[in-house]
């Protein structure tokens, strides 16, 4: 229990910092490993983003572009390392949670929740 | 064109903008959206879909070198995200209702605004007053490192900070830019929190915001991947190589011309918005 009686702003900064660091590093590497296998399967098709479409309902939410990454769609590679990155400051927020709890600091567990919840309404819709 | 070349172009594009927009502490993603829209002929919505993405990737990772250096204010961060968040999703249902040539000239408008701050030289810091209230309250002030010991300093006026963050929230999310000039406004002029803090903090916060407008903007099929991989590593690559050079740089001269720039991309925005070219 020492290392939790100790706790300190300073420990949940740098504890934040990292997991951000990762966060990004991991999505880039997704996004980079989709690139290559989409120019080397596409990269001849034309490019045309002038009409708006909107992305196949599979690209557009969590369980799609699972299912897509499984089944090696580079697209759906991509789509995996923007929802990666996406989740990075959701996970961020969520250690804030834990952070302020074990300060026991009840205010600001209650205003990290409120962003938490927000944050997975706009991620997961109603 | 193919993917191949356009591709390599939006990377490059995005690599210019990453690196002006760290080295200049603008921002990327005010030029990325006018950049996608005017030279590549990017549907906005797309464009904005794309910028977002770009804008977590980089608010994240220059947050992470920031808050190690104890700049950050947490507190600060936590406590306005609840404006911030809940003003980027209304900003996201906002802009799946507004048709694309009024999008075009909102943003016109804020580029103009972004270029006459940036311009515009910064007043004195307020000397050291009376701690607030409703601040200590809410565990609100805070100190930071400078060469001379710890500094501490009290927030001020919470409450139009906090209405402020709303605005650059919606901003954010209606426009898929990070509005950090926005929320410098309103933690630095509003809050009177020290400059150094209020940039490094509103870094912090701006991942969290754009976060909270691009789950709906993925939902609603706005985030293209063969648009936003490009401009995601191209933004996250020119930022990285920004703020390694940003020690050495002059950026007087520079945040001048990149105003200039953003001053021009907001006049053409406005005018393709109007004539209904976008």
């Amino acid at each position: 229990m020492t290392i939790w009686a100790k706790w300190t702003d300073q420990k949940t900064e740098e504890i934040i910092g990292n997991l951000l660091r990762a966060g990004v590093l991991l999505a880039a590497m997704v996004v980079s490993a989709g690139a290559i296998l989409y120019l080397v399967r596409h990269g001849e098709a034309p490019a045309d983003y002038r009409i708006f479409r909107g992305e196949p309902t599979d690209l557009r939410h969590v369980r799609g572009i699972l299912k897509n990454t499984r089944e090696g769609h580079a697209r759906g590679i991509i789509q995996l390392g923007v929802l990666l990155l996406i989740a990075t400051p959701v996970v961020r927020v969520a250690f804030s949670v834990f952070a302020f709890a074990l300060e026991k600091d009840r205010m600001y567990v209650i205003f990290t929740l409120i962003v938490l919840s927000v944050l997975m309404y706009s991620l997961l819709g109603a | 064109m193919s993917v191949l070349v356009f591709t390599l172009l939006v990377a490059a594009g995005s690599l210019v903008a990453g690196f002006l927009g760290a080295l200049t502490g603008l921002g990327g993603g005010v030029v990325l959206v006018p950049l996608l829209a005017i030279l590549f002929k990017v549907d906005i919505r797309y464009a904005i879909g794309a910028s977002l993405v770009a804008v977590i990737a980089t608010s994240s990772g220059a947050a992470a070198a920031y808050v190690k250096e104890g700049f950050t204010n947490i507190r600060v961060g936590m406590f306005l995200e609840i404006a911030t968040t809940l003003g980027a999703l209304s900003g996201a249902f906002l802009a799946t209702r507004i048709p694309a040539p009024a999008l075009a000239i909102v943003f016109g408008l804020v580029l103009l605004y972004s270029a006459y701050l940036s311009s515009r030289t910064r007043p004195l810091p307020p000397a050291n007053e009376e701690p607030d209230p409703l601040a200590t309250r809410l565990k609100l002030n805070g100190s930071f490192p400078t060469p001379n010991g710890v500094r501490h300093y009290f927030v001020r006026r919470v409450p139009a900070g906090f209405g402020l963050m709303f605005g650059a929230g919606t901003l954010s999310g209606l426009l898929g830019i990070g509005s950090g000039a926005v929320k410098v406004l309103a933690m630095d002029q509003a809050m009177r929190i020290p400059f150094k803090v209020s940039t490094t903090t509103s870094n912090f916060m701006i991942g969290v915001t754009a976060a909270a407008s691009a789950g709906v903007y993925l939902r609603r099929g706005y985030i293209d991947p063969g648009l936003a991989m490009p401009v995601m590593l191209g933004v996250l690559a020119g930022s990285l190589l920004g703020t390694r050079v940003l020690v050495k740089a002059q950026t007087r001269s520079l945040r001048l011309v990149f105003a200039v720039v953003i001053a021009i991309l907001g006049v053409e925005m406005i005018y393709k918005g109007l004539s209904g070219k976008i």
